[in-house]
């Protein structure tokens, strides 16, 4: 990788002033994208910092129905945490779910929310949750906050500090995975909130996570898996690769919803 | 340059290294600990697990400067003296690697992965191995053999106190 100076500030307002003290400095919360990234020379931050020594980004709390979790909270933190398994179970399932376990262990929600890979699977949740994106400076509703793919509305210098969660009433995640290196091909995030339904879609679009209105008003007026068959998904919206052909990811945007819907907890 | 102080496999190691110096080189080529191989380094193969602060992580995917100050446990770790850790003599038992290349992440993930579920107090079943093994690739054996050998050595574990190998 290119050369790069390391920082591992222990407070925010230090984080702050190290990311803005370098034109191109990045923060590094996990590393599992960001480090391989840097290694095929196809990212070159002047300066990383690492967000993980600030000890209000790390951990979770769960009070009555939110679950407040540190942006520097791992993977396997979230899925192995009890309040989480028991307020959110599809949140902790989907968290172990991604990558492997030792991705697990190290990879962060802020740093995977902040990325916001196309098929990535934090992303959906967040989305299909309505969850809240705080930051060192403000909140951002998770409709305001994604962008397109890789593109968020974090402004420059801005860090995530938490992500905060409703307990749906009813929610689930389903993945049809790349089997190679787990990332989604087509993930689908169903969720029954209080606000009404809402489905989030990764892996599937050619421009990142989005929710698909069509499902949401179907599964609204009946929440049963038959309710998505007469839905429209469009082929023109959906990514295409060597993995999987826009078609084929339509149909299966479908197949994860209908198991979506029926395996909502 | 940045000075980087860790303890591998128990011992205090320090060291000057660039701030882009991944784990796994500082193993490698600073400590000359040359069990941890990589294979893909790319984070997919899991050839170079090691156990940083008790968790299984690759090692090719972290900074040195990173993890200053932190445990790290490797391949030439494991065993106690001349006897081998009890997941080492079960993929001797069943034969658990052919060329060997990917064994030192196999028997690190195998490790972790026993200690974790002994501490949730969930069963590992052969399906769960299977689940834990997908960030480790084997080129040879089909897997069958990793699996039975993460199964024996999981119950002679279960009878060891916690972390022994740690």
């Amino acid at each position: 990788m290119y050369p790069t100076t390391y920082h591992k500030p222990a407070s925010l307002s230090d984080a702050a002033a190290a990311l803005s003290a370098s034109d191109e400095a990045m923060v590094l919360a996990g590393g599992q994208t960001l480090l391989p990234t840097m290694k095929q020379r196809l990212a070159s931050p002047s300066a990383l910092v690492d967000i993980r020594a600030i000890p209000e980004l790390r951990g979770i709390t769960v009070s009555g129905a939110t679950v407040t979790i540190g942006a520097a909270t791992t993977h396997a933190e979230v899925a192995g945490h009890q309040g989480v398994q028991q307020t959110i179970p599809a949140l902790a399932c989907l968290a172990a779910g991604i990558g492997d376990p030792a991705v697990r262990h190290m990879g962060t929600i802020g740093g995977s929310v902040a990325n916001n890979d196309p098929a990535a699977d934090y992303p959906a949740a967040v989305l299909g949750l309505g969850a809240t994106v705080v930051t060192s400076t403000r909140e951002i509703a998770a409709d305001d906050f994604f962008e397109g793919m890789f593109a968020t509305a974090l402004e420059e210098g801005e860090i995530i500090t938490a992500i905060r969660f409703e307990a749906p009433k009813r929610a689930a995640y389903m993945k049809f995975r790349n089997p190679a290196s787990r990332y989604a091909i087509v993930g689908v995030f169903v969720a029954e909130t209080a606000a009404g339904v809402r489905v989030a879609v990764t892996g599937a679009g050619a421009d990142g996570v989005f929710r698909h209105s069509g499902m949401e008003e179907a599964l609204s007026a009946s929440f049963a898996p038959e309710a998505v068959d007469g839905c429209e998904v469009g082929e023109g919206d959906m990514a295409a690769d060597i993995h999987a052909s826009a078609p084929y990811r339509a149909h299966l945007v479908k197949v994860m919803a209908r198991r979506a819907v029926a395996g909502a907890v | 340059m940045t000075k980087v102080t860790m303890t591998v496999n128990g011992k205090a190691q320090t060291r000057d290294v660039p701030d882009t110096t991944l784990l796994s080189d500082f193993l490698r080529e600073e400590l000359r600990l040359t069990g941890t191989h990589v294979g893909c380094d790319t984070s997919q193969c899991g050839a170079c697990v090691v156990h940083v602060d008790g968790r299984a992580v690759k090692a090719c995917t972290a900074l040195a400067v990173a993890l200053d100050g932190a445990e790290v446990t490797t391949i030439e770790g494991v065993a106690q003296g001349k006897e081998l850790h009890p997941m080492q003599v079960a993929f001797n038992d069943h034969h658990g690697l052919q060329c060997g290349f990917c064994t030192p992440g196999m028997i690190m993930t195998g490790i972790d992965m026993v200690e974790r579920y002994k501490a949730s107090g969930l069963p590992l079943t052969e399906e769960a191995i299977r689940h834990e093994l997908e960030g480790n690739i084997c080129r040879c054996t089909g897997y069958h053999n990793i699996v039975r050998a993460i199964e024996d050595a999981a119950q002679k574990m279960q009878a060891a106190p916690a972390a022994a190998a740690e």
